[in-house]
């Protein structure tokens, strides 16, 4: 190391322009001399077909529309493959081979049902660089994310769900417990294989059969995962999958051979899919729209604070249903904490998702661009002052830069809609009581962030959240044990624990749906 | 020969916010069950106070201790005991082709379903939390919570029981509640009411209305601010479509044979599961 360079590292000063602190905290630069070399993730590993078809009765077929839609690596902004868009025949085809596997399937033992779930979490940790490439490829997120965070996520979902299957009665021995029957799914396209996950395993561990719709523009996991189905031998028609556009979740949701819906997506079509269900007594689990705040207090471990808030909104380039989009700072440190935060999001790596070095990668779709730039122009359209990294962004494929607002209030766009993209917004508070009510003052009811010391402050502030999700000091986990879902306008239902699995079986005498 | 005595008639009202109120709109309407009788037709209005006034005593009613809530819960059903002469007369009165002795054992019941349901509220965690083995250096643990304010339209039947059933399981779950009573046979549910009065149960925390379950319905399945809605008999699809505005919580309940159901899943129905993390470290 050179002398310079000594230097560079240890010099001070403060924050990135505008943060304007008088007492900026020290920074460390280590100048331009150590930059990271390309580490890009080998795409040979996971080969994509030039065309998929659906899978139904356990095997590959050909739609009966005879139609296809185009899937984009949003890294690149190149087709990869194209898949088939299923019409209401092919729908009706998928339902009626889950409702002939359905008898076999729900009176095989719990102890066989698990074994199946068990092989699926063995070959999908087997799989697992293969899954994840294609994940990175097919959605966007950095390969770090797929391979950490994604895929070893989604086989522990089978084999946490794989043990429950033969202890139903120990889960529901009060009222008893029966299989729902053929279980419509539909899924979104941030977390593909992991939504798939979440929705398979405990639907299959309690006897039901499944037909599943993954998202139009990242659909190549689900269907690779049917290749996994089929090496484990699970008996044909247990799993179908559809994919299409949203013509074909609604001709899924509307079938009448289907007794329940499961879907994960935004409150707008949860809520349409609430209202098309009315009076049918179908079941339904709706894991919605959030708007997460993140609540920092002025004793907060404030270094780990910040890596919290980043990993809150930056995580999955902020397609994160449960994102802490809303930091409500103490004001006290507002400013202080400001300056270390934009320093931090300025030294995200923005950029290739196969880069093993990637931070935040593509944003998913040339549509989802669009909404956040429109919601982004509406911020500063309001008033609110809009910080973004001064990073580099790849001249092809979607990116968009790490963005902060601050001067904003409760009622602008950028504070009450979700955006669903990498763009935080900063408010202050004095007191617990005005955090609570600034945390609320939402329709949405997911999630929710603690930052600060005082452990009985963190339970005060938790039983106050109305969200199904709090994180303390610590932001965006997730764990196949660990109930996840909402309050309000964020959904109603669980995924995870033994709360989740209640969501897959009738109990005898229960109420109904409406 | 002295004339015999006029006894003293009750007016039969709302129970609101802890207090026995009038429907603001003055409408009455004369019960099929009870052809003697005026009852208040409640409306719209009355719903939305009777929710503004939930959502405070809610707040009380969640806040307090299982043991609290228990506690007061078993107040009613010793409230209920000591007026079951009286709960007696309402049915006969409400209803008249019931038999006594039917009557007499549905009181008894209501009296039992009650102290059962008391015993819940200080077990909702053991019964419906958990604590979850994450696979980290995490202690993660979920918890139960109320989802608010609940409408309950009872069936439309003589029988105390009945109401009970349903306004008990989001009741015990923290919830306030608002019971529509039978339309037919309303005078043992407002008489409920008196019973709730002399229980503690915080003002607001139960409340009661009779009137035209044509017309409310509709009401309570379209108000933005009540969190879930229990309905006795099947579905319907009209009040599913408006409740999905706001991703309401709608239940249905059939109609049963035999006792009254005393069920965990119809309570964790109206709770929502709140999952807590946080590290662990040195």
């Amino acid at each position: 190391m050179r002398d310079d360079d000594i230097r560079d590292a240890f010099a001070t000063g403060g924050g990135p322009a505008g943060a304007g602190a008088q007492d900026a905290p020290p920074t460390l630069s280590f100048g331009a001399r150590w930059t990271y070399d390309p580490a890009p993730e080998s795409e040979a590993v996971a080969p994509i077909d030039s065309r998929y078809g659906l899978f139904v009765d356990g095997e590959f077929v050909d739609p009966r529309s005879g139609r296809y839609l185009q899937t984009i690596e949003p890294g690149t902004g190149e087709v990869l493959s194209e898949v088939a868009h299923a019409d209401a025949v092919d729908v009706d085809r998928a339902v009626a081979a889950a409702r002939r596997a359905l008898p076999g399937w729900s009176a095989l033992p719990g102890e066989h049902r698990a074994r199946y779930l068990y092989r699926l979490a063995r070959r999908l940790q087997e799989r697992a660089r293969e899954f994840a490439v294609l994940e990175t490829r097919d959605g966007g997120k950095p390969i770090r994310e797929s391979r950490d965070v994604d895929v070893p996520l989604a086989a522990q979902h089978f084999f946490y769900h794989a043990g429950w299957a033969d202890k139903l009665d120990l889960a529901f021995g009060a009222h008893g417990h029966e299989p729902v029957g053929v279980v419509g799914q539909v899924i979104p396209w941030n977390f593909p294989l992991l939504m798939a996950a979440w929705k398979l395993a405990p639907a299959l561990a309690c006897g039901n059969t499944v037909v599943l719709k993954p998202a139009e523009t990242s659909p190549l996991t689900a269907l690779r995962l049917c290749e996994v189905l089929v090496e484990a031998g699970l008996p044909p028609g247990v799993v179908n999958v559809v994919t299409g556009d949203g013509s074909t979740g609604a001709a899924l949701v509307e079938h009448p051979g289907v007794d329940k819906i499961a879907f994960t997506g935004s409150t707008e079509v949860g809520k349409a899919i609430q209202a098309k269900l009315a009076g049918t007594g179908k079941a339904l689990t709706l894991e919605l729209g959030g708007k997460a705040a993140h609540v920092v207090f002025e004793d907060a471990a404030i270094d780990q604070a910040v890596e919290g808030v980043v990993r809150g909104i930056f995580f999955n380039q902020g397609h994160v249903c449960c994102a802490g989009s809303r930091l409500l700072l103490q004001e006290s440190i507002a400013d202080d904490f400001l300056v270390r935060l934009q320093r931090r999001a300025a030294r995200i790596r923005v950029g290739d998702p196969m880069d093993k070095n990637t931070d935040l990668g593509a944003i998913h779709s040339p549509e989802q661009l669009a909404r956040i730039e429109r919601l982004v122009a509406q911020g500063v359209a309001d008033g609110g002052t809009l910080w973004q990294s001064p990073c580099a962004l790849p001249e092809r494929g979607t990116f968009f830069r790490p963005s902060i607002f601050t001067d904003v209030g409760q009622s602008d766009a950028v504070v009450r809609q979700e955006i669903f993209g990498p763009v935080l917004t900063v408010q202050t508070f004095r007191t617990p009581e005005e955090a609570v009510a600034k945390a609320n003052n939402t329709t949405y009811g997911l999630s929710a962030g603690i930052w600060t010391d005082k452990g009985a402050r963190i339970l005060w502030m938790a039983a106050r959240l109305r969200a199904g999700v709090v994180w303390n000091n610590t932001f965006n986990r997730f764990d196949p044990a660990a109930p996840f879902g909402g309050f309000r306008e964020s959904g109603f239902g669980r995924e995870g624990g033994r709360q989740g699995l209640a969501a897959y079986v009738r109990r005898p005498g229960g109420l109904v749906q409406g | 020969m002295s004339e015999e005595r006029p006894t003293v008639e009750k007016t039969y009202k709302l129970f609101l916010g802890g207090k026995f109120p009038r429907t603001e709109s003055g409408r009455s309407y004369v019960p099929a069950g009870a052809p003697g009788v005026h009852v208040c037709r409640a409306s719209r209005k009355d719903l939305r106070d009777a929710v503004v006034a939930g959502r405070k005593a809610g707040a009380d009613w969640a806040g307090r201790t299982g043991y609290n809530r228990g506690q007061i819960l078993f107040r009613l059903a010793e409230m209920l005991e000591a007026r079951k002469d009286a709960l007696l007369r309402e049915i006969l009165a409400g209803a008249p082709g019931v038999d006594a002795d039917e009557a007499w054992a549905d009181v008894e019941a209501a009296v039992d379903l009650t102290a059962w349901y008391a015993g819940i509220p200080d077990k909702l965690g053991a019964l419906l939390g958990s604590q979850n083995d994450v696979a980290g250096p995490f202690f993660a643990f979920s918890t139960v919570e109320p989802q608010g304010v609940v409408g309950v339209i009872a069936p439309d039947t003589p029988f105390l029981t009945d109401l009970l059933a349903l306004l008990l399981p989001p009741l015990a779950g923290g919830n306030a509640v608002i019971g529509l009573v039978s339309e037919r046979s309303p005078l043992v549910g407002l008489a409920l009411g008196e019973a709730c009065a002399t229980s503690d149960v915080p003002g607001g925390a139960i409340q009661l209305l009779s009137g035209l379950r044509d017309e409310l319905l509709p009401e309570f399945a379209s108000h933005r601010d009540l969190d879930g809605l229990l309905v006795a008999g099947d579905p319907d699809a009209a009040v599913g479509r408006a409740a999905a505005g706001s991703v309401k919580r709608v239940r249905f309940a059939p109609a049963w044979s035999g006792p009254a159901p005393r069920r965990l899943d119809w309570i964790e129905a109206f709770v929502e599961t709140k999952t807590f993390w946080h590290p662990v470290a040195p």
